[in-house]
């Protein structure tokens, strides 16, 4: 890894160093300093920090697809609500006779259903690893499968953009519907304990935090050492120039198809660390909405930059945490002229913004 | 029937047959008031034989007023004004009655219980009051009113019953009448002691459309608790089952037709929805994700212009298209001037923010109308249904859609096809460049096209007014669908829109009674999403130089 070309930019050292605080030294302060000193992080930021960070994660993987191949995609908070599914379900099998019926194999939902056994994808799911495993084999499978069909037949552009989000339309029905055996509307919820730790308790939301901030650095270094390698410049020119890339004799549906299925995976990890945090994954993670909201932060944050879908990833979510506080009606109205400013005026979003200023200023 | 289907199917001139209607009536009223008055005046007079008397005498007066007088009278709500011994209609209205004068029908307002006497019966009365309301129905000048009343009298086993409908039969005009009362008589041959009768009677009766038969033969075939045929005689059990096979192909083709109708009836609101999308994406190459809000916007203005009018209600749906044609149009040529304009040639930005817009419209129409759904009222001429026969019934309102959806489709071609506008557009989006060099102001058919496509968008709005709820979310709801339905027929053929759009219907509404709505949903979306696959222009896919493009 080019560590040199890191240190200079700025405005990546920034994000990293400002991450790596967030991950270690909030988590601490929460825990170690009692609730009325003035170092003290509340619960409550904690919580809305992890979130942040798994959003950052999910940003980061569309930016992967987006930004360096050029491919919109409208159903990646389908990945994310998967990997976000795997663990709730394995989650669910923790609660054990806990749950409101006191059944020792079968979740609530179940029995209220009159269901006599589990289904056979819920078998394995009592294993932290095999739960661990599907959060990145079932949104890497689906995204396998769709992108082997829709990048051999060359759908792209508008087209490919339309059926991702068809795609993401048709699980959030199918997710909605009892008969599934994910509870339905009501999703998977009122978890007891992770890994054998109480889940609503402090410490667990603190090491979750810092979960996703460690994951969320990694990836972030993985992904820019990716981009940098032949694997990356292939996918950047297929960005440029599809068919040239083509008659040069890359397999280009095979670049796009393994960055699609790396990116849908890492969002699967994003949801995975998200559903403990937050304590509940329902169909509506799959809504064709959420996922225009990840495009959106990346096209504010910055295409193709890794760290600009970061930067979009918490702007957003912080604006649309205080504004949805303030007024809920305003929040729409937000996102809604966010989504034309980008468009029109911000084309290479925050980051594009903030490298005019400093080449200006250098001027 | 018929007639009233006709009455419906002429909406707008029922006003005036109303009005026709009445002077006839009023006519006949001049002549047979005196009697009526004489047959009331006994019916007031207290004594039983004196009412028997009345009530014969009332019903052999052909007065417009008689057979509601009677009704009221066997309902119990015929009563005496204390006060001027009138004879008055009433209904409860929980504190007393809402009276109306039972000569002329004019309301008089409400009154105390105290005020009125009713005028009572006895049991024998109200028989023989019931056979000649029955008998009256059978010659009312309204074929449905004569066809209930065959019904009604087809179930009750009565000899007199019997020989009104026979009477009734020679002179009857209507065919359906006629046929109804046909059926009551084999129904009847069916309980004979002759066996011959007996099977005649099932065998012609597999040619009628009846559930009532469907019912009974159902009945003779079927075993009781210990195992026994309920029909004894086999023979009878083997021709029952043979007409029921047969009567139930007809019920599985009418069906089938049903099925059919409703499928395209689905169709015609994606074509609708989709059509609008596949002049914008299709002529222009522009994906529109606020095309959803643009029919949101056309049913709001359905729902504000019947607030404005509400004693209107026909008029006002029809005032609402081109209201709605307009205000979508304006909006879309705002934003093909404000934002589409500048983002040419930038088809994932175009969708990007489009779908800012469509967020914003959403959220302004949530906080000017509520979140709340908005119910928008049918007009008489477009709610229930088209009752064909007993299997097949249609909807009046998503017939209507059906033949709106046509109109819209053909005034379209027209305009593409025969006027200046659509000339332009159908230069530039074959070749932009050169129609710019042939004189043609492309950024005017570029807004004039955006607008158009708009406009269609917020008709199709007015439609959806009618068969679903106006909510904020109206329009997200057919957003991915619509696209589905250009894509499918292929991008820039409007012939395939409306191809792929009633196929997709009636796919739809095939797999439903299987899968359920919702997973035939999810696998008429995946049947799309492998289509493209193969097919990645569709349907009908554009050929020459502007498929390139």
């Amino acid at each position: 890894m080019n560590l040199k070309a890191l240190g200079q930019d700025k405005t990546c050292t920034t994000v990293l160093i400002v991450l790596a605080a967030v991950t270690f030294v909030i988590p601490f302060c929460n825990l170690v300093y009692p609730a009325d000193s003035p170092l003290h992080f509340s619960a409550y930021t904690v919580s809305v920090l992890g979130k942040y960070l798994t959003f950052a994660l999910l940003g980061l993987s569309l930016d992967l697809v987006w930004g360096y191949c050029g491919i919109l995609a409208l159903g990646h908070g389908a990945f994310f609500a998967l990997g976000g599914y795997a663990m709730g379900m394995y989650l669910m099998r923790q609660i054990g006779t806990r749950g409101v019926y006191g059944d020792p194999l079968l979740p609530d939902f179940m029995v209220f259903l009159n269901w006599k056994e589990l289904p056979w994808y819920w078998l394995g799911f009592d294993h932290f690893w095999f739960a661990l495993l599907m959060v990145l084999l079932a949104p890497g499978a689906l995204a396998f499968v769709f992108g082997w069909l829709a990048f051999r037949s060359r759908v792209t552009g508008v087209y490919l953009s339309i059926i991702t989000q068809a795609l993401t339309y048709a699980l959030l029905l199918a997710f909605f519907r009892n008969e599934m055996g994910f509870g339905g509307n009501n999703g998977l919820t009122d978890f007891k304990e992770i890994a054998g730790f109480n889940i609503q308790s402090e410490a667990v939301r603190a090491v979750l935090l810092m979960l996703s901030g460690i994951t969320l650095i990694s990836v972030f270094l993985l992904c820019r050492w990716l981009v940098n390698t032949k694997l990356g410049r292939v996918v950047t020119a297929i960005r440029a120039q599809e068919s040239r890339v083509r008659f040069l004799g890359y397999r280009v549906e095979m670049f796009k198809l393994w960055i699609f299925v790396f990116a849908a995976m890492l969002a699967g990890v994003a949801g995975a660390l998200y559903v403990p945090q937050v304590g509940i994954i329902n169909p509506s993670e799959f809504s064709p909405l959420n996922s225009l909201e990840i495009v959106v932060w990346v096209a504010m944050g910055g295409r193709g930059t890794l760290y600009g879908a970061i930067i979009g990833a918490v702007l957003v979510n912080y604006s649309k945490t205080v504004l949805t506080g303030l007024m809920p009606e305003i929040w729409l109205f937000a996102l809604g002229a966010v989504f034309i400013v980008v468009t029109l005026l911000l084309p290479d979003g925050i980051v594009g913004l903030l490298k005019r200023r400093l080449q200006e200023q250098r001027a | 029937m018929k007639a009233n289907s006709l009455k419906r199917y002429h909406g707008l001139s029922a006003v005036m047959m109303l009005v026709f209607s009445l002077a006839i009536h009023g006519d006949q009223g001049v002549s047979a008031q005196q009697p009526l008055l004489d047959a009331l005046n006994n019916l007031k007079q207290g004594s039983m034989p004196e009412r028997e008397k009345a009530i014969t005498q009332l019903s052999g007066i052909k007065h417009a007023r008689s057979l509601g007088i009677l009704q009221a009278l066997l309902d119990g709500r015929l009563f005496t004004l204390k006060s001027d011994a009138r004879l008055v209609t009433g209904t409860d209205n929980h504190q007393g009655y809402d009276i109306s004068d039972a000569v002329s029908g004019a309301s008089l307002g409400a009154v105390e219980r105290e005020a009125v006497n009713k005028v009572n019966l006895t049991n024998k009365l109200r028989v023989s009051l019931r056979k000649i309301i029955g008998q009256l129905e059978l010659s009312a000048d309204d074929p449905a009113i004569r066809l209930a009343a065959v019904k009604a009298m087809g179930n009750e086993d009565d000899e007199n019953a019997l020989a009104l409908l026979k009477a009734r039969a020679g002179i009857e005009k209507d065919e359906t009448v006629k046929q109804a009362i046909k059926v009551v008589f084999l129904m009847r041959d069916m309980n004979s002691s002759d066996k011959t009768v007996r099977m005649e009677a099932i065998d012609a009766l597999k040619e009628h459309n009846s559930l009532d038969v469907v019912n009974r033969l159902n009945a003779m075939v079927e075993k009781d608790e210990s195992g026994n045929y309920l029909e004894t005689d086999a023979d009878i059990r083997n021709v029952a089952k043979a007409a029921l096979i047969k009567i139930n192909t007809r019920l599985q083709f009418y069906s089938t037709i049903e099925t059919v109708f409703f499928g395209l009836s689905l169709g015609a609101v994606l074509v609708l929805a989709a059509i609008g999308l596949a002049i914008t994406f299709g002529v222009m190459g522009v994906i529109n994700m606020a095309h959803g809000e643009l029919m949101m916007l056309g049913a709001y203005t359905t729902y504000v212009i019947q607030q404005l009018m509400p004693n209107y209600l026909g008029v006002s749906v029809l005032l609402a298209i081109p209201a709605a044609f307009v205000i979508s149009a304006l909006v879309g040529v705002a934003i093909e001037r404000g934002i589409i304009r500048f983002l040419y040639g930038r088809p994932l930005e175009t969708l990007l923010a489009t779908f800012g817009v469509s967020l914003i419209l959403q959220q302004s129409v949530r906080s000017i109308f509520s979140p709340l759904n908005r119910s928008v009222a049918t007009p008489e001429w477009m709610s229930g249904s088209w009752q064909i026969n007993d299997f097949l019934s249609l909807t009046w309102n998503r017939f209507y859609i059906l033949v709106f959806c046509l109109l819209v489709f053909v005034l379209l071609l027209q305009i593409l096809k025969h006027t200046r506008l659509g000339l332009e557009v159908r230069a530039v989006a074959q070749n932009r460049n050169m129609a710019k060099a042939m004189g043609i102001p492309t950024a005017k058919v570029d807004a004039m096209t955006f607008g158009l496509g708009s406009g269609i968008a917020g008709v199709a709005g007015v439609a959806l007014s009618q068969i679903t709820n106006v909510g904020p979310n109206l329009g997200q709801a057919y957003i991915v669908d619509s696209f589905m339905v250009v894509v499918f027929g292929g991008v820039g053929n409007l012939l395939g829109t409306l191809v792929a759009g009633f196929s997709l219907g009636i796919a739809n509404k095939f797999l439903e009674p299987f899968a359920g709505a919702v997973l035939a949903k999810i696998l008429v979306l995946v049947f799309i999403i492998l289509f493209i696959q193969k097919r990645p222009r569709g349907l009908f896919p554009q050929k020459g130089r502007a498929a390139d493009s």
